[in-house]
């Protein structure tokens, strides 16, 4: 087998031939549209990493959906399909912000507390949803896209209600600042502070002039710890055991109905601290009346299938949407192009993951042409040549 | 040999390589018009393979295949079926909650004007063949509530529906009660003064010895030569088979029953439609004893042993174990009085397919210290277990700890479930059609394994639609009928004929 037969059947090759596919499918909308392909891809690039400020964005935007991706992909790898992500995200941003706006502790107990009440939102919402399937079979696509309304409608109500809404604002109050997760978050606005950043401008940009904070780092490791969870832990083997056979975990004495809860709920733990995080973490630092989903949760679906299911994976699918949304944006600023061609440039990628069969044909395509030419070779000669690596 | 239209089916040269393993070495197979020609080889012979290769499921890399002496290219399924090929497979391709009308029709529907369905016609055309070719099938049952036995005729329906000349049986007798077998062959015989030709994937030489007429035999991928059926007999072809000199007959010293182990009283068990599958039944199970239960397919015995593995609730009556209380707990309440069992569909209860063979071999114990202390998993130390379990079970490949179950061949899967039972050193062992789907070399193991863990000080309960097997492993033979036991004999003091008229709901001479 050849190294490129070798790579197309790996997992890799699936999504980087989705990622190209949807480039250049997104380049024959721009081109009919009449925007320039390459000025306007340039300008994606550009608006995603042009400057330091730029990429400490990208993190920002890619810290909810990295979360949201971990666990829709550990859902899946457990047989469940979490489309409740979005919910239990909003859960997890209005109980942060219950809880961060009622209670004022210093930050070492705020910050934890504050981050595991939205834990504790998601999980519970997940919790449900799992209770559900387990015990009454309700499948939990149904059950969690109802949850992810009732969700909504809380996060609404909490906002509007005389507790929590702020005067003349469309938001609910600010939680206190001792919940904030935010990188240097009162150094750097400090005359010290300020006087130190001015020597560094580009500290200062990202720091100064963005809500960089603590939050992709602690995806990062959730990310690696579900990843630990799921292939290296008992619990992890039983879920994934639940997963593939339900009938064989079953016979072998595994509990079905308590690892499909606890899935359930590790997964909507994992959109709570989502929601959570982007709390603590960005302005305005508390939740606003929703007019629609802000899909954190449904682009978290879109990063876990890039990454093929794999926790670890979701990392750079994560960093790839956001800075497509983040560097998209640009796109319509610099070329005039309308930015919902990113939005089916997305939509093709995750389109073409969604083939895993795709890049193993090419393969197959391959060896059968080199059979094909070996075979010629050894009619014309009459012996048999060592195979050569193409 | 030549290419001629005498025969139906000419294959000649086919090679086929997965990776770096080579399936079929260039094997040869000629199959006369209006005969039946069994393909006989051990579990991972490539009988499968070459027979997925004629139905184009897969392509040879190498080789021909002729039909009535024209070269035919067959790249896909229906290719083959347009060259009158059908396949039965040894797993069945039914789709479970459609009646065998639907099943039968499924692909190529019968449709009226404007494409809709006419059920009628298709019921009608669908009892035609019932009736031609004597198939006692309801066209209206829905495939989940009919036997095994049935769905395979189903299965053969399916085949003749599309009007296949040749029949390719894989594994046809795998799960079939005597009186079946007979049936089916009486049926193989039918089909072939019918004109049509039969192809049969086997590994049981006495079927081989009552149906087929020629039989070529593979041994590990290469063509080990066809012989004449009515010139041979069933030693010399196993020998052929395997490589080896095998042992047919079950040895055995006598039983040295202790105390009694497993004690079911009264015990009732309902299906999911709520009908009583198991009805008052008593049975009783000493260490050191092998009790069998003979029976035909659909008689309480899945949900007899479901009920003791705590699968399904039973509706009244007591399962003890050792004088402990164990009906309507759980799983793992069964486990850990330690009753392991050996389940009759590996795939569904056995296994996780897509799991590594370590990763199956630890299911049941995954929870142990032995495999990684507190919370966590060790990897290696499950590897190094799998390890000496491959080399005690011969579990082939070797160095296949890593590799994904699915990735084994059948009679090696059985033999990881079979390890990983015996070495829980269980006090009840319950083997449910232990040797489904196994080679004489693999049956001999799995007999021999039932009497090492009899020897041990086990008690044994074998449950088999195989009528032999039952008789010659057994030391007490229980015929289960209409979900109670309707007879108990010692072994040796029944024969074939009382056991069969008791299975089938007669009264014992």
């Amino acid at each position: 087998m050849s190294k490129l037969e070798k790579f197309l059947r790996g997992r890799f090759a699936a999504a980087l031939v989705a990622v190209l596919v949807g480039f250049a499918i997104s380049a024959i909308v721009l081109a009919a549209a009449g925007y320039n392909p390459i000025g306007s891809f340039a300008a994606l690039f550009n608006g995603a990493f042009g400057k330091p400020k730029y990429i400490a964005n990208v993190i920002i935007k890619a810290t909810p959906i990295l979360l949201t991706g971990v666990s829709v992909a550990f859902a899946f790898k457990t047989g469940l399909f979490n489309i409740g992500a979005e919910g239990q995200y909003i859960l997890g941003t209005t109980l942060a912000t219950i809880v961060g706006v009622k209670l004022n502790l210093p930050m070492p107990l705020q910050v934890p507390i504050v981050l595991c009440a939205g834990i504790l939102g998601g999980a519970a919402l997940g919790a449900f949803v799992g209770w559900l399937k387990a015990h009454f079979g309700i499948h939990e696509v149904i059950t969690s896209i109802m949850c992810n309304w009732i969700a909504f409608y809380l996060c609404n109500f909490v906002v509007m209600s005389d507790t929590f809404h702020k005067p003349n604002s469309t938001s609910a109050l600010q939680v206190n600042g001792s919940s904030y997760t935010m990188i240097l978050g009162n150094w750097k606005k400090s005359a010290e502070g300020k006087a130190f950043l001015k020597g560094i401008p580009w500290l200062r940009e990202i720091l100064a002039k963005t809500d960089l904070n603590y939050g992709f780092i602690i995806a990062v490791l959730v990310a690696i710890l579900i990843s630990f969870v799921l292939t290296r832990t008992k619990l992890g083997y039983e879920l994934r055991a639940v997963g593939f056979n339900r009938d064989a975990a079953r016979f072998s004495g595994i509990s079905v109905e308590r690892n499909i809860v606890l899935s359930m709920l590790i997964s909507g733990a994992i959109c709570g601290l989502a929601g959570a995080l982007t709390i603590t973490g960005i302005s305005p630092h508390t939740i606003t009346l929703l007019a629609a989903m802000e899909s954190y949760g449904f682009n978290g679906l879109s990063v876990a299938f890039i990454a093929a299911c794999s926790p670890l994976g979701c990392i750079p699918a994560s960093i790839l949407f956001a800075s497509l949304i983040y560097g998209g944006m640009s796109v319509q600023q610099v070329m005039g192009a309308p930015s919902d061609i990113i939005n089916i440039m997305i939509g093709t990628i995750v389109f073409f993951t969604a083939l895993p069969g795709v890049t193993p044909m090419l393969a197959d395509m391959i060896a059968k042409r080199r059979k094909a030419q070996e075979d010629i070779r050894v009619s014309k000669d009459g012996t048999p040549l060592p195979e050569k690596e193409v | 040999m030549e290419v001629s239209p005498e025969y139906a089916v000419q294959m000649h040269g086919i090679l086929k390589t997965f990776g770096a393993f080579t399936a079929l070495d260039r094997v040869d197979l000629d199959v006369k018009k209006q005969t039946v020609h069994a393909i006989l080889g051990e579990n991972g012979a490539g009988k499968t393979t070459l027979m997925n290769i004629l139905y184009g499921l897969y392509q040879a890399d190498e080789g021909d295949i002729f039909m009535s002496g024209e070269k035919v290219s067959i790249t896909n399924p229906t290719e083959a079926i347009k060259h009158g090929i059908g396949m039965v497979h040894q797993h069945f391709m039914l789709v479970e909650n459609f009646t065998v009308t639907e099943n039968i029709i499924l692909g190529d529907e019968v449709c009226g004007a404007a494409g809709i369905l006419d059920m009628a016609r298709a019921r009608k055309e669908v009892m035609e063949l019932v009736d031609e070719y004597g198939f006692d099938v309801d066209p209206d049952a829905k495939i989940q509530d009919i036997t095994v036995g049935m769905q395979q005729r189903v299965e053969i329906l399916k085949a003749l529906y599309r009007g296949a000349e040749v029949l390719i049986l894989d594994e046809p007798t795998a799960v079939l009660t005597p009186q079946e077998i007979d049936k089916l062959i009486e049926i193989m015989h039918d089909l072939i003064a019918k004109g049509k030709t039969i192809i049969i994937i086997t590994h049981k030489l006495r079927e081989i010895m009552q149906s087929a007429d020629e039989c070529s035999i593979i041994r590990r991928g290469v063509y080990m030569g066809t012989v004449d059926v009515h010139q041979t007999n069933e030693t010399e072809l196993a020998s052929k088979m395997v490589g080896r000199n095998v042992n047919l007959t079950v040895e055995k010293t006598p039983a040295h029953p202790g105390e009694t182990v497993l004690s079911i009283r009264d015990l009732t068990v309902k299906d999911d439609r709520g009908i009583e599958q198991v009805r008052h039944l008593n049975l009783d199970i000493r260490s050191g004893e092998i009790v069998g239960i003979a029976g035909i397919d659909g008689n309480g015995q899945q949900e007899l042993v479901d009920a003791i593995t705590n699968i399904v609730k039973a509706e009244s009556g007591s399962i003890k174990i050792n004088g402990d209380e164990i009906v309507n707990t759980t799983p793992r309440n069964t486990f850990l009085h330690k009753i392991a069992t050996i389940p009759s569909d590996r795939h569904r209860w056995g296994l996780v397919l897509p799991f590594s063979v370590s990763e199956n071999t630890v299911l049941e114990r995954h929870t142990e210290d032995d495999f990684g202390a507190g919370l966590t998993l060790d990897y290696d130390k499950m590897r190094s277990y799998t390890t000496q379990l491959i080399k005690d079970f011969d579990i082939r490949p070797a160095g296949s700890e890593d590799e994904r179950m699915s990735g084994l061949s059948g009679g090696n899967q059985q033999k990881a479930i079979i390890a990983r039972m015996v070495t829980a050193a269980p006090n009840l062992l319950i083997a449910f059609q232990p040797t489904r789907g196994l080679d004489v070399g693999a049956i001999e193991f799995v007999h021999k394994t039932l009497i090492a863990e009899r020897d041990r000080g086990a008690a044994i309960l074998l449950i088999s639609f195989e009528l032999d097997e039952v008789m010659d492993v057994s030391d007490t033979i229980a015929v289960i009928y209409h979900g109670q036991i309707a007879g108990t004999f010692a072994q040796g003091t029944v024969d074939e004929n009382q056991l069969g008229l008791l299975m089938a709901g007669g009264e014992a001479k």
